[in-house]
């Protein structure tokens, strides 16, 4: 076993504090969305009865599931189950990877309608339905990225795991990692209601 | 060397909170259906408690000591009095 050092405690904190400065740009976000939805409620209303309701749920269901198997891996990993582990890590990538299908399939939807950023359809609504769809795609497309970036995250710890560089007695790294993916799901428990359920 | 670990959750705890996640995530569908103001409360107590869910037992802080809850709860003051103080700014505009 290597004498390299190592500190869990201080491990975890850089992860925290990242966490709250990815919080505050969201916050960021929010604050804007919550400003502007108080200026124009009546707006906000109607164009968030366009939004598809199923797939927002669904989506939050697949998220919700993911975070359950990326915390269970992390237990599986403390048992010393590793094949278990792995196999939920891929799982919570797979999900991720469902998650931005459906979004997909949802942006390109809106985008056939017209509605996308400086879209001349979308010009042609008042200012708060634009506002609203600027906000939807800019919140839930940087939340998109985010998703990426913790699959991709993910995926690294999932050789890390293959090659025991993540193990029973060294895995912070893998809850790092799950801590990322967990924020992720938090901010999207936040952006179904704001977007899809003000209808 | 002795390293300082994490706690460990049972698979059984998860599956609640999980089960929990999607029993609230359906209520706030429902009662967001009834009005506008329904839906407005719903996202305000239902959505926040959903997020505590996750960042308590997910993210393991029930767990961690007073230093990383200390942390966490200023990030969140922090933020709420951005919010509050928006909040100000746009009634007395």
């Amino acid at each position: 076993m290597s004498e390299a050092h190592r500190d869990y405690q201080g491990a975890k904190i850089g992860m925290w504090l990242f966490l709250f400065t990815e919080f505050m740009l969201f916050g960021g976000l929010f604050i804007s969305y919550a400003s502007y939805r108080a200026i124009y409620p009546a707006q906000f209303h109607h164009a968030s009865a366009e939004l598809d309701v199923f797939l927002g749920v669904a989506n939050t269901l697949i998220l919700l599931t993911s975070s359950l198997f990326v915390a269970a891996s992390i237990t599986a990993v403390q048992k010393g189950r590793k094949n278990l582990a792995l196999m939920l890590l891929a799982l919570t990538i797979a999900f991720g990877a469902w998650f931005l299908v459906n979004k997909y399939v949802e942006w390109g939807a809106h985008i056939r309608q017209g509605v996308y950023p400086n879209g001349p359809l979308l010009l042609k609504r008042p200012s708060g339905e634009i506002l609203f769809f600027g906000l939807y795609y800019v919140m839930t497309g940087l939340h998109g990225l985010h998703v990426l970036a913790g699959a991709l995250l993910l995926a690294f710890m999932l050789v890390l795991l293959a090659k025991d560089r993540i193990r029973q007695d060294d895995y912070v790294k893998l809850e790092n990692s799950g801590l990322y993916w967990h924020l992720v799901d938090v901010i999207w428990i936040f952006l179904l209601p704001l977007f899809y359920l003000a209808a | 060397m002795e390293h300082e670990q994490g706690h460990l959750i049972e698979y059984r705890t998860l599956l609640k909170v999980w089960a929990a996640l999607v029993v609230l995530t359906g209520l706030l569908v429902a009662v967001s259906r009834i009005s506008a103001a329904h839906a407005a409360w719903a996202m305000l107590t239902i959505s926040p408690l959903k997020a505590a869910l996750v960042i308590y037992f997910f993210m393991h802080l029930k767990y961690e000591g007073l230093l990383l809850k200390t942390m966490v709860f200023t990030a969140l003051f922090t933020f709420l009095t951005f919010i509050g103080l928006m909040f100000v700014d746009i009634s007395f505009r």
